[in-house]
């Protein structure tokens, strides 16, 4: 059943651009329903601000159904909220109580630059994909669907791992700024399945290569894992190194009668 | 009315119509396909599958998204899954029962050779997008998964658990991501196109924005594809994403390209009602729920026990009752409409009865708790984080909402719109899907127009330019869209009136939404006519955008956008005005069986209505081309 909560207090980071100094702002909502969404709030409180002739609050969100990893933010210090395995967008204020105070900011990780306010920067995420993230197949040459079987338990685990959104609550919840939960997932999914099989250690080695020179290293906090919104497992990282280590330390052509 | 598009569509039977295309078309060699240059615009299923597959040809390749990264693309949100003709079940499919279900489908509306094309290239997507390691649905031998979906009786769609749109995106996205990497294509991120520039008749390129820093610049090509989507945001309240707009596509009609069937639009059944006035978007429900789930509602109006409470004899399976052979499974309109008469007649469930039952307690005792959450447990637990209830102990609720758009740019056969060298692909087009679209088609479709049918029909076009040199931008031409781009932002700025866009996009799609959206009659299309460009007028003077236009500025951005819904909103109900039949997503009270069906007029309307821009939005030009059935023959859509 629908209820009211009143007298929110939100502390909002406002900041110009990359260089510039922020700021928490203050704002106060003094009645919204539950059955709002958390991102529904802030939509409320921006058509305030304009109708004041104040400017909006500059956040990036889009599909609103958990899918797309365009919204973000950190919210009482936790990225996407207190909801586990949920992301921002489908965060709803029946999560929150009457008279509470919310500090909103930015995902803050220094390989993620804010472009103002509450938007950040994650193209180093591309780049990460671009590297290696694929399998090739030019487009008119594959063959029958059906004749690369895949057991069900590893196209399953594939699966798990490919769910992820690229929203970057995982550089974001690590003490050290790391990528790679996100990094490790899309290695994983492409690893597992036989079709991956043939740029599997190049793959692994130029990713992980690329994510390095732009994040932080893993040192096992496992605070990505509990704030990702498709709760995508740290088993994944264990798949990587193994593989990365794999494809510094032998010989290509060993690997491949493996 | 005039008959003056040429939808070119090549000789012989329609199985061999794609085969003749391909035989007989012209190439561009290898060597000289690096001497070209293509825009796409957009980076959805289309957009990066056209883009990444240009690009592997060897076509210098620009694409532009106005999101941060391609992968953010609506195409994302697709939960269900896509359809390919692979017969794998064993269980009579064919490439002709999905042309001909893909035909009936639409009401009888849209162009046969290209869905017969569209049929034909299902089954290569598959094959493409499994070589490419999308995870697809597996059964223990290692074999593809299917499932069957409404407006079918053969089960053949492949999916991703509910995530299918999102695993076939991020396949294509990452064949993009290859091509960025190897210098293939050069990616344009937060870049939004603010107008098509055509000189001499033709496409010479694009205009756009950069979001970040608030720049126009100029682009040009020797072709572009606008594979940007499709407008059902003009409702406002809609499943697509927040930033889904009609904006590409709304200039390049300006600048001539016609717009096809506009009043075509999908209402999906299964959304979650909404909850409240400031609600901004809707979410979607897939419709395979549906296999498994069966929509009630009271069979007495005003009656409000709980679910468990009412006997099963006092509920109304209403789609069982009234179409026993497809019973849950009624296409889409179909299944729209009779939620929308049982909430009218009062039976409507929930706080503000405005939604029907979608129950799973029947399945979870034939199958199991465990096997329905294999099946549907994601699906389940969005459910549960957006209403608060969960649907495994009470039965869901549901109720339509604008979900994507049928009508959209004219295409002819090749996917040219009516400027030369301006390509539209995917939901940006108006070609495949009629009337009404079928679940699991939408997907097939981008991926068809990207992969398998652009790559072939764009050299048909590019090889008359063979060592002409690509436009150039400081052509006056580009400096006057350019001027009149920043004209309209300095416009939008400069009106310090109270009322934010987003404010104005409400009220509009209020007006859309009753007057045009389920239901459409003569005398309340004249009425949104009346108030559309009323509200508009009111929006040139009393629109307030706070910030400057240099610059990041979301409420800039979306100024723009929402104008264009004005337009387009003005153009769907003047087409829905004009269609004086029932057909498909559009349902004209006065043309309905007394059973309340859709009564179409084959005699007057067997046709695509192409509109052309006049300058006055208020008065479009109707163009007409016959559509010729050959293949299937017409008939009353029965799901009976």
């Amino acid at each position: 059943m629908t209820n009211i909560l009143k007298n929110l207090t939100l502390k909002v980071w406002r900041q110009d651009g990359p260089t510039t100094n922020g700021a928490f702002e203050t704002h106060m909502i003094d009645e919204i329903t539950d059955e709002a969404s958390f991102l529904e709030m802030i939509d409320i409180l921006n058509e305030r601000l304009i109708e004041d002739g104040k400017e909006a609050i500059v956040f990036d969100h889009d599909c609103r159904e958990g899918i797309c990893g365009t919204c973000s933010l950190m919210i009482n210090g936790q990225a996407h909220g207190p909801e586990r395995g949920t992301a921002t967008c489908q965060l709803h204020m029946r999560k929150f109580s009457s008279g509470d105070t919310i500090v909103i900011e930015p995902w803050r990780a220094s390989a993620f630059p804010i472009i103002r306010d509450l938007m950040v920067d994650r193209s180093a995420f591309d780049r990460i994909v671009e590297a290696g993230g694929y399998i090739t197949a030019a487009t008119g040459g594959a063959p029958d669907a059906n004749l690369i079987p895949v057991p069900k338990p590893v196209s399953d685990a594939a699966m798990d791992a490919a769910q992820c959104i690229g929203c970057g609550a995982c550089v974001a919840a690590c003490p050290n700024g790391a990528a790679n939960l996100f990094t490790a997932a899309k290695i994983t999914h492409l690893n597992l399945l036989p079709q991956g099989q043939a740029e599997r250690f190049s793959r692994a080695e130029n990713m992980v290569e690329t994510m390095d020179s732009y994040f932080g290293s893993c040192t096992n906090h496992g605070e990505c894992e509990a704030a990702c919104p498709k709760e995508i497992s740290i088993d994944v990282i264990a798949l990587m190194n193994s593989d990365y280590r794999k494809a510094k330390t032998q010989n290509r052509k060993q690997l491949s009668r493996a | 009315m005039s008959s003056i598009l040429d939808s070119k569509i090549p000789e012989g039977p329609m199985a061999d119509k794609w085969e003749n295309f391909k035989a007989n078309e012209k190439l561009v060699n290898p060597a000289n396909k690096r001497k070209f240059k293509v825009i796409v615009v957009g980076t959805g299923l289309a957009g990066a599958s056209a883009a990444a597959t240009l690009a592997e040809l060897g076509y210098q390749v620009d694409a532009f998204t106005f999101h941060d990264s391609p992968r953010r693309a609506h195409s994302i949100a697709a939960q269900g899954g896509i359809n390919a003709a692979k017969n794998y079940r064993g269980d009579g499919d064919s490439v002709h029962r999905l042309f001909y279900d893909t035909i009936k489908g639409g009401d009888f509306r849209s162009r046969e050779a290209n869905v017969h094309r569209l049929a034909e290239v299902s089954v290569n997507i598959i094959d493409q997008m499994v070589a490419q390691g999308v995870p697809f649905a597996r059964e223990y031998g290692g074999m593809l998964d299917n499932r069957s979906f409404g407006g079918a009786q053969v089960s053949r769609t492949f999916y991703a658990r509910g995530q299918t749109g999102q695993q076939l995106l991020l396949g294509a996205y990452q064949q993009l991501a290859r091509q960025v990497g190897q210098g293939g294509v050069r990616l344009f991120n937060r870049s939004e196109l603010v107008d098509v520039v055509v000189i001499e008749g033709r496409a010479a390129g694009i205009v756009v924005r950069d979001l970040m820093t608030g720049e126009v610049s100029s682009h040009s090509a020797h072709a572009v594809v606008l594979a940007t989507g499709g407008y059902g945001n003009a409702f406002f309240l809609s499943t697509n994403a927040m930033a889904c707009n009609v904006t590409a596509a709304w200039r390049a009609h300006k600048r001539g390209a016609f717009f096809a069937n506009p009043c075509y639009t999908q209402i999906h059944p299964t959304c979650i009602p909404q909850s409240d006035d400031f609600q901004s978007k809707l979410t979607l429900m897939s419709e395979s729920l549906r296999n498994d789930g069966r929509v009630w509602v009271p069979k007495v109006a005003g009656d409000n026990r709980e679910p468990h409470l009412i006997p099963e004899d006092e509920r109304d399976y209403y789609l069982e009752r009234l179409y026993p052979s497809f019973g849950n499974l009624a296409p889409r309109d179909i299944s729209s409409r009779a939620a929308k008469r049982a909430v009218d007649a009062g039976q409507g469930v929930g706080p503000k009865q405005n939604g029907v039952y979608l129950d799973f307690s029947e399945a979870i005792g034939r199958l199991g708790k465990e096997t329905v959450a294999e099946r549907y447990g994601n699906l389940f637990d969005m459910y549960e984080r957006i209403t608060g209830e969960n649907p495994y102990d009470v039965p869901m609720r549901i109720y339509p909402a604008s979900h994507y758009t049928m009508g959209g740019l004219w295409v002819d056969y090749e996917l040219m719109t009516t400027i030369p060298g301006l390509y539209a692909a995917g939901e940006a087009n108006f070609s495949d899907h009629g009337a009404n679209r079928l679940g699991a088609s939408a997907l097939m479709q981008g991926l068809s127009d990207g992969y398998f049918v652009l790559p072939y029909t764009i050299s048909n076009y590019l090889s008359q330019w063979l060592n002409k040199s690509v436009p150039d931008t400081t052509h006056p031409e580009f400096s006057k869209v350019e001027s009149e781009a920043r004209e309209r932002y300095d416009r939008f700025a400069s009106i310090g009136g109270t009322r934010s866009p987003d404010w104005f996009h409400r009220e509009l799609g209020k007006i859309i939404w009753d007057y045009c959206g389920m239901e459409r009659t003569e005398a309340g299309l004249e009425k949104a006519l009346g108030e559309i460009p009323a509200l508009y007028e009111e929006f040139k003077k009393d629109l307030r955008v706070t910030g400057g236009t240099d610059g990041l500025n979301q409420t800039l951005e979306k100024a723009g956008r929402v104008e264009d819904f004005f337009e387009l909103g003005m153009l769907m109900c003047r087409d829905a005005l004009d269609r004086k039949e029932s057909c498909g997503g559009h349902f004209r009270s006065e043309y309905q069986t007394e059973d309340g069906e859709a009564l179409r007029d084959d005699d007057n309307f067997a046709h695509v209505a192409a509109w052309e821009n006049t300058g006055d939005p208020m008065a479009p030009n109707r163009h007409v081309e016959d559509l010729a059935y050959e293949e299937v023959h017409l008939q009353t859509r029965s799901y009976k």
